[in-house]
């Protein structure tokens, strides 16, 4: 992008870039200039699109592997991080509920931009801090590592609300009949708790899915590379705005329909053996 | 007699929540913000308290346009989807579905990138009264925010309308009521009643989402403070500030939300 000093705005370079081209586009006549995309739109929008380098179509589904790779790791950590605060929300002592409860109401309170620049920049500041104390050379974080870290944190403050929600659901009598039965607690997570606590918990969680498949997007302003970031150089490049971000909502679109048909397996997988929701009401 | 009980009920609540350990964290914490206070440089405040506070009342500003836009456009959207015919219903059901399965950043890049590359070229758009707030950044961000609110929204909404039980409908009718005063007095009440505590959790995940609107260069609090973030090469003091002003935005709304909530008559159905 050109980032030439513009009279009329001189913060922002893409502002002037955006103008620049309305005002490129002014000079020619409006009646030819949309023939001529229309000539040019069906071959030119297929060439841009396409996979192979004189298009930016793999560029695009590169972005996307990394932005499902980041949304996979960060729900599996979210999961790991809200099995454990939902346990100690439970079953924890008097600090450890109040601790968890300043973490889940800060990370909803505050927004997920706000809250990724923060993470990332006190995470690798940390890191860095304590590999220099300890006497090793500072090191550059991985964009994948901090990038699930980061939204996996976020993740977590939210399905620990869902899991201890969902942990509440779960008729006291199948609990008590495990311990009865003289299960230590591990095997009770294991065998009684975490199964029984699915169905209650999947919706919430598919939710929590579709939200960070979408908040991947967000960690293209930190400057990771994902779709939105990849969209985002290739609109840059060619300067086919409109194409570009319409291919990137379709890509996003597909992901979280594709996502929708697999929940509804998961979930009546998980449900199998209970009356369906249509006859529980 | 009352006052006196309701004094003692308020330190009872108080001493039950005011345990040792709590003490001692709200000592913590007060020791965090304290050092916070004094060890991080904070002596950019004062040149930059204007530009906060202008910057604050713009993301308040968006946030108020964008939910009440976005709610009426979302109670068409809902009474679409619970009542209407397939050619109401369908249109509406696509329209919620794109909204919740796309990021709202690629939305907002989408109008603003997207559409605001394409108007130029038509000159009747340039010599149109639109042109010159087509040319400026927060019309974009006002519209891509309002279609978001509406397609969330407008999800729950459908589910409100058909939640509302069909007796107060046909008792509505029965009363000789139109359809258009049966819809004013009774469905779309109990419709909101109904979908008030999401309404809550709606305008919360709003606010969160108006800093997105930096990124095409309107400057609410978050451009703010990235704009100290690179005058100052400060990291932290500026984003801990930025984080409790959301906190801060999101606690009064919660509590603003939790006082209309207890107005409401919680019988419903």
């Amino acid at each position: 992008m050109a980032s030439t000093p513009c009279p009329t705005c001189p913060i922002f370079p893409r502002h002037v870039c955006r103008r620049r081209s309305r005002r490129r586009l002014a000079s020619t006549s409006g009646a030819t200039l949309i023939d001529a995309l229309l000539s040019a739109s069906a071959a030119g929008i297929t060439e841009l699109l396409s996979p192979y380098p004189p298009g930016w179509g793999g560029t695009l589904l590169v972005g996307l592997l990394h932005s499902i790779e980041i949304a996979l790791g960060a729900t599996c950590l979210g999961l790991l991080i809200g099995t454990g605060g939902a346990y100690g929300k439970l079953y924890g002592g008097p600090v450890v509920r109040d601790l968890l409860a300043v973490y889940t109401t800060i990370v909803r309170a505050v927004p997920e931009l706000v809250l990724i620049l923060l993470l990332y920049y006190a995470g690798t500041d940390l890191i860095n801090q304590a590999l220099t104390a300890m006497g090793y050379q500072r090191v550059d974080v991985s964009g994948l590592a901090a990038g699930i870290a980061v939204l996996g944190f976020v993740q977590g403050a939210y399905s620990t609300e869902v899991i201890r929600g969902a942990i509440l659901a779960i008729p006291q009598g199948q609990i008590e009949a495990a311990r009865a039965y003289g299960m230590s607690p591990g095997l009770m997570l294991r065998r009684i708790t975490l199964p029984s606590m699915l169905p209650f918990a999947i919706p919430g969680l598919a939710n929590l899915w579709l939200i960070a498949t979408k908040d991947t997007a967000l960690l293209a302003v930190v400057g990771f590379y994902e779709l939105a970031l990849a969209t985002r150089q290739a609109a840059g490049v060619t300067k086919a705005y409109f194409t570009f971000f319409f291919a990137a909502g379709v890509l996003y679109l597909l992901l979280s329909l594709f996502s929708n048909l697999v929940i509804g397996r998961v979930e009546t997988w998980s449900r199998r053996g209970m009356p369906s929701l249509k006859e529980a009401r | 007699m009352a006052n006196e009980a309701a004094i003692i009920n308020v330190v009872a609540r108080t001493s039950l929540w005011l345990q040792p350990h709590r003490i001692v964290l709200i000592l913590i914490a007060l020791g965090l913000v304290l050092s916070a206070a004094f060890f991080m440089r904070w002596d950019w405040l004062p040149q930059y308290y204007e530009m906060g506070l202008i910057g604050i009342w713009r993301s308040l500003w968006i946030l108020a346009v964008t939910c009440v836009l976005g709610f009426l456009l979302a109670v068409p959207l809902g009474l679409a989807q619970a009542a209407g015919s397939f050619w109401f219903a369908a249109p509406a059901k696509v329209f919620c579905t794109v909204i919740r399965g796309t990021p709202l950043l690629i939305q907002l890049w989408l109008l603003y990138y997207g559409l605001g590359s394409l108007f130029p070229q038509y000159p009747w758009i340039r010599e149109s009264w639109m042109w010159p707030y087509l040319r400026q950044a927060w019309p974009y961000g006002v519209l891509a925010l309002t279609l978001s609110f509406a397609g969330y929204e407008g999800e729950v909404m459908r589910g409100a309308f058909a939640g509302v039980p069909k007796g107060q409908l046909e008792a509505a009718r029965a009363f000789g009521m139109s359809r258009w005063k049966a819809f004013r007095r009774i469905w779309l009440p109990q419709a909101i009643y109904r979908a008030l505590p999401t309404l809550t959790g709606e305008t919360v995940l709003q606010l969160k989402s108006t800093p997105l609107v930096a990124t095409i260069s309107v400057i609410d609090i978050f451009a703010v403070s990235s704009k100290v973030r690179q005058d100052t090469y400060l990291t932290y003091e500026p984003l801990l500030l930025l984080a409790l002003i959301y906190m801060t935005i999101t606690g009064i709304l919660v509590f603003a939300f939790s006082r209309i909530e207890a107005r409401i008559p919680n019988k419903i159905g």
